[in-house]
């Protein structure tokens, strides 16, 4: 339990200060690979709530494909590869504001709620049990029965997703 | 564990995202900053999944697995827009995109 915490705490600082160089450093290039650090973050916190699958997911296909996505949108519009003063809009002022008010709000509303609730504790769980109530195979079983119709409407609009992206990229 | 040290680490990450969708002007970090958001969302799914037991672990994760499907979706259709904005007035400003401004 006491491992699980100090990595959480870890990961937590690394993810939060990773997030807050995204929102706020001066290059654009350096803010996609300071999403790879959050990303990266995140998906471990997923293997730390036993959700193998998702953690997988989640490096390859944010890290693997949605900020090499946005590193090629970072070089095809080329606002200067260098550092830039001109990233901020002059609203940061209220828009800090706006971000703590609202952390202030959800934290009361979540301590407030959830005051003490924890986790189910795993250690008593053997493996093979935990694997076959909430590992990958679970997961893929509840995919493919209870979940059918949401999945298959994903792959549609994943569908009209592409072909609406290269809709709009293609040049005439 | 606390569920709340997962749920508010979420609404952390939340937060910075609203701050970084409400004071960045370059299209492409808005977009970064949206995946924060989501990023928070599949936290508290997850986190929340977990709290309830079994079944309700594996609902969490099915629909954190849906969340990551679209924002793969929503990040292709949104730079091919910010690309088009370039092409067309050869800057990612938002400031400048307003056309529709009353």
């Amino acid at each position: 339990m006491v491992a699980q915490n100090i990595s959480f705490g870890i990961l937590a600082l690394v993810a939060t200060v990773a997030a807050l160089r995204v929102v706020t450093t001066r290059n654009v290039v350096h803010a996609a690979l300071y999403l790879v650090v959050v990303l990266a973050s995140v998906g471990a916190l997923y293997i730390l709530l036993a959700a193998e699958f998702v953690a997988a997911v989640q490096i390859l296909i944010y890290i693997g494909a949605i900020v090499v996505l946005f590193l090629f949108g970072i070089m095809l519009t080329r606002p200067s590869i260098g550092s830039d003063a001109g990233l901020d809009n002059d609203q940061r002022w209220i828009a800090g504001v706006t971000g703590l008010f609202l952390f202030g709000l959800l934290s009361t509303v979540l301590v407030d709620s959830f005051a003490d609730d924890h986790l189910p504790s795993l250690e008593g769980v053997s493996r093979e049990a935990l694997t076959a109530e909430r590992g990958t195979g679970a997961v893929g079983d509840a995919i493919f029965s209870t979940y059918l119709i949401p999945f298959e409407v994903v792959s549609v609009l994943l569908l009209a997703a592409l072909v609406g992206a290269i809709v709009l990229a293609r040049r005439d | 564990m606390l569920v709340n040290q997962f749920l508010i680490l979420g609404a952390v990450l939340f937060c910075i995202g609203v701050y970084g969708v409400l004071a960045r002007r370059n299209g492409v970090l808005v977009l970064m900053s949206i995946e924060l958001i989501l990023n928070a969302v599949n936290i508290n799914l997850v986190a929340l999944g977990a709290l309830q037991g079994p079944e309700a672990a594996v609902a969490g994760q099915v629909f954190a697995l849906f969340v990551i499907t679209i924002a793969a979706a929503e990040v292709g259709v949104g730079l091919a827009i910010v690309l088009l904005i370039y092409r067309n007035r050869t800057t990612v400003d938002l400031d400048e995109v307003d056309l529709m401004k009353g």
